[in-house]
């Protein structure tokens, strides 16, 4: 097996500010002073390895999931599927990544969320599966709701999957979320706009992918995720000053 | 004009929020069951070799609070500082585990196997440490840190070596309390902020 190199430095342009007064939590919450940066080592390019026997059947399926089969989640049906690559579009197979969401209502599961919008008994809004060879996934899920939240005066989050992604080493570990094409609350959403350039929140959005819907049944949408890559190189084990 | 670089770039992050327990550690919000195992769950198995260490803190915010939302995830090497999935390691070491601050007084707690040195690729060797993850509303990347040990000899390890102030190197170091009992807060901002890495 190829002796892989240290991971590619994490390009912190393309990611969001960590101080954003938009988004009143990060104000206290993000670090004053400079990040350590160094070349990675095995500390960061090892990783934990997820067999297939801990996943269950109707992990990837949030519609019912959480009844083991028994009944629906209440909402618009659809399917969220992409490829994981990494930087130099390998894919990486065999990770796993975990999602989570509130209903289609725009309420979540969760002892701190109290918002008014009534919970689905047939839906517990997490799931999670390995991607295959090639890299890629599949959830079966509902489209869950736009919500308002504490922020400013009127703020709401627009409709939104959180995705958590590991990798291969613990170096690339990635939680991101998924938007969807067309919604006009990213717009204003100051979590979404923690990421300066627009051009790399596009990239969280995910367009409707009618020649993967199944017809009378779910609309799909597409969202691949790039995650940290290795640098390989015939240079990187000789002795100093070789 | 010039050939095109043929890289992909890194999918931005965006903050875990405040419902990240659903996600990552269901049982946390009383949502168990909908898994047959979950993941984390303990970075032991019986049988580890090596002392068992429990080490308890908090991440305080800039103005001192405990954030009670926080969750945390390590990665580490077993007691022979070999790294899961590495020829020769300990199958009783896992080495990840996800960890939460207590919703009530945002004490965590990790109970795990004290991690031996790690050889570097420069052949240089790495006092004994736990790679630590740290996520939650209002963190728009996950931070990136480290436990090292205050009974351990950490005056040869290249990353603390690198930190110019020396005093913030305390910032990375557990405070051992008695046996096996360490203490290590996390401060993410303000006087005496952790040292956060970009590694």
């Amino acid at each position: 097996m190829t002796d892989l190199g240290p991971l590619i430095p994490r390009n912190r342009a393309i990611h969001p500010v960590p101080y954003d007064p938009d988004y009143k939590t990060s104000v206290a919450r993000s670090p004053n002073l400079p990040l350590l940066s160094m070349e990675s080592g095995p500390s960061e390019e090892t990783g934990p390895v997820f067999g297939h026997g801990r996943i269950g059947a109707l992990d990837n399926n949030l519609i019912l999931n959480w009844t083991k089969g028994a009944a629906p989640a209440v909402g618009e049906r659809i399917l969220m599927h992409g490829h994981v690559l990494d930087e130099t579009a390998r894919p990486v197979r065999n990770t796993l990544l975990e999602i989570w969401q509130a209903n289609a209502g725009g309420r979540y599961r969760h002892k701190k969320d109290s918002y008014l919008a009534p919970l689905d008994p047939n839906f517990g809004g997490c799931g999670r599966t390995l991607t295959d060879e090639n890299g890629y996934y599949q959830f079966l899920t509902v489209r869950p709701g736009a919500y308002p939240w504490p922020n400013r005066g009127n703020d709401w989050r627009p409709m939104h999957i959180h995705v958590s992604v590991y990798g291969h080493s613990f170096g690339q570990r990635l939680i991101t979320q998924m938007y969807f094409e067309g919604d006009p609350l990213i717009a204003h959403c100051p979590i979404a706009h923690t990421i300066k350039s627009h051009g790399q929140l596009d990239r969280l959005v995910a367009p409707l992918d009618l020649a993967h819907s199944r017809p009378l049944d779910f609309l799909a949408y597409k969202f691949d995720i790039v995650l940290r890559g290795r640098r390989q190189t015939m240079f990187e084990n000789k002795l100093e000053g070789m | 004009m010039v050939q095109k670089l043929d890289m992909l770039q890194e999918t931005p992050s965006q903050t875990a929020g405040p419902y990240v327990h659903i996600g990552l550690m269901p049982s946390y919000t009383g949502n168990g069951g909908i898994y047959d195992e979950e993941i984390g769950v303990s970075p032991i198995a019986a049988g580890a070799r090596g002392e068992i260490i429990e080490i308890v803190g908090s991440v305080c915010d800039g103005t001192g609070w405990a954030l009670r939302d926080a969750l945390l995830e390590s990665w580490q090497a077993d007691a022979a500082g070999i790294f899961p999935g590495q020829e020769g390691a300990d199958p009783g070491v896992s080495g990840h585990c996800r960890f939460a601050a207590d919703a009530v007084s945002g004490e965590f707690t990790l109970r795990t196997v004290k991690p031996g040195p790690v050889l570097h690729r420069s052949g240089g060797r790495q006092a004994p440490h736990i790679s630590l993850w740290i996520v939650a509303r209002g963190i728009n990347i996950g931070l990136q840190t480290r436990i090292y040990f205050e009974d351990e000899d950490n005056s040869a390890d290249p990353l603390l070596a690198r930190i110019e102030q020396r005093p913030r190197v305390e910032t990375l170091i557990a405070k051992k309390l008695g046996p096996g009992q360490y203490r290590f807060d996390i401060r993410l901002q303000g006087a005496g902020e952790t040292v956060f890495l970009d590694l």
